[in-house]
């Protein structure tokens, strides 16, 4: 039986039925970051408290990556498999703009301003036969 | 006290599949010292960089080892501008009269790799094919033209400007002319931006020897003069590449902050400049870059595109020798190739992509990751 587990720990609130974005924000001039990082990029304060920043937001902006990356890109994808993906800055209720994969892969399922949910969803599998998750948005209306 | 460019030289941008990086700088650098009369031992100093082709200090295994100093320096696709900015202090300060700067590269083909821990970030943005720069450029593109009313059509004006003056400029590596149609019906490789609509990775050098400019004339009978180097990082909330995320309100970009502080330093404005390179990895920057470097309003481009403005005949013309759309991008190289450029210009040898009119002051404009900027300003 294979796991699921995060491609990297303290990006998502994960196992969870219903995840949320993790970012930190600054106890000094309240701005929120994603990553989680102990110092705010806005003040210098080292005064910051990891938060949820929300499970759905709003495209703010997208393109969509049409050829596979070369590495450091490390998916179970060949050239043959590779799937086109869209990558948007989504706009979060926690107040910062987190870049994301997004499902959507045509440029007219995508808009400025659509409501988008979050997903968590498995990026490849690891040499034990686990699950890579990782977080994605796609549009609120396909659900 | 003045800074002054008594030399230029280039190694030609594209592939030069027989040489090293390296020797491509070293090439640059002997066009340079020839330009002005000089030999490598008259230097006094260097500065120098390269992404991928080595260390720019063991240009002194080509060049000879003169036991000059030799500084490397590093800041993505802005090293040029950080290079010539160097320089232009080591001048400035008094320490030293003579010297040269170079940047060269050789980079494989296809887009960067770059490493996430390199820009202190986790692997998994890498990992999950985030950390592309042409998707960078794409988003940052979108949100613009959304914001500002630009189409399509301004984008492949731009291409087409490009390889125009590419077809003008013996040593562009992009030397054929391409159609509005060639250009709008490429394919789309990051929406909004098509093949045609991005540089590409190269080979090259490039170097400038410069002095103090009280005794420029000692070498050459026409120098040109730096009158203001500037180089600016990211502000908090500006829209950069390589960000996971990016604050709720988007603050003035560095080139902004870089292009205020080099009109400042030269005591003019940007209706004073007769020729202009700003940095074009693709069509939608060079949009963008035509109004943070305040060479118009935002969302005035597509008019001026449509007029003409900014071709080799019209009132603003920018990226005369065909820019990063058909040089190519050696990122060491690139910053200084724009610098190359403007010089050629302003000594009015520019053959068939010649400026009319004599121009008397020119402008160049990097820009790098993860948010940097670098603006020169050169006059006659």
């Amino acid at each position: 039986m294979s796991n699921q587990i995060p491609l990297h720990e303290g990006l998502f609130t994960w196992p969870s039925s219903n995840p949320q974005l993790l970012g930190s924000r600054c106890s000094q001039c309240a701005e929120a970051t994603f990553p989680a990082q102990p110092d705010c990029r806005s003040c210098g304060s080292r005064d910051t408290k990891i938060v949820e920043l929300g499970d759905h937001g709003t495209l703010w902006t997208w393109t969509i990556q049409t050829f596979m990356p070369k590495k450091p890109y490390h998916s179970d994808e060949t050239p043959e498999t590779f799937r086109p993906y869209g990558v948007g800055y989504v706009e979060m209720p926690g107040g910062v703009r987190v870049e994301a994969r997004l499902e959507a892969n045509n440029h007219e399922q995508l808009k400025i301003g659509m409501p988008m949910q979050l997903d968590i969803i498995p990026f490849r599998t690891d040499e034990n036969g686990d699950q890579k998750m990782t977080f994605s948005f796609s549009a609120v209306e396909d659900l | 006290m003045d800074v002054a460019i008594i030399g230029i030289g280039l190694h030609r941008f594209g592939r030069s599949p027989d040489m090293s990086g390296l020797q491509q700088g070293a090439s640059a650098v002997r066009a340079a010292l020839t330009d002005a009369g000089l030999s490598w031992a008259d230097m006094q100093f260097a500065y120098g960089g390269s992404q991928d082709a080595g260390n720019a200090d063991a240009l002194v295994n080509e060049l000879g080892l003169t036991g000059l100093q030799f500084t490397n320096i590093w800041n993505g696709c802005a090293t040029g501008g950080s290079s010539l900015h160097a320089a232009y202090s080591a001048i400035k300060s008094g320490e030293y009269d003579l010297g040269v700067v170079v940047g060269f590269d050789k980079h494989p083909r296809g887009a960067f790799n770059p490493q996430p821990k390199e820009w202190g970030l986790d692997d998994w943005y890498g990992e999950t094919g985030l950390m592309l720069t042409t998707q960078f450029f794409a988003l940052k593109t979108q949100r613009y033209m959304h914001d500002h009313g630009i189409t399509e059509d301004a984008l492949i004006r731009v291409s087409e400007k490009a390889f125009t003056n590419g077809s003008l400029t013996p040593t562009a590596w992009r030397q054929q002319a391409l159609s509005y149609e060639e250009i709008a019906n490429s394919v789309m490789v990051s929406h909004p931006l098509r093949k045609y609509m991005f540089c590409s990775p190269a080979e090259g050098g490039a170097a400038l020897i410069i002095c103090n400019a009280d005794k420029a004339h000692h070498y050459s009978a026409n120098p040109l003069f730096l009158k203001a180097a500037a180089v600016r990082t990211r502000h908090y909330g500006s829209f950069e590449v390589f960000a996971p995320s990016q604050a709720m309100t988007v603050a003035d970009a560095p080139t902004v902050t870089a292009s205020n502080a080099a009109f400042e330093l030269a005591g003019i404005g940007p209706e004073d400049i007769d020729v202009i390179q700003l940095q074009d990895t693709d069509s939608g920057t060079e949009i963008m870059h035509m109004a943070e470097n305040g060479f118009c309003a935002h969302g005035e481009q597509e008019k001026l595109l449509r007029e003409g403005a900014t071709g080799i005949n019209g009132r603003m013309p920018i990226n005369t020798d065909g820019g990063c759309l058909a040089n190519g991008e050696p990122v060491g190289a690139s910053g200084l190739r724009q610098v190359y450029e403007v010089c050629v210009q302003l000594r009015g040898e520019g053959g068939a992509r010649q400026v009319p009119n004599q121009p008397k002051v020119g402008y160049t404009h990097v820009y790098g990751a993860p948010g940097i900027s670098g603006v020169n300003i050169i006059t006659k």
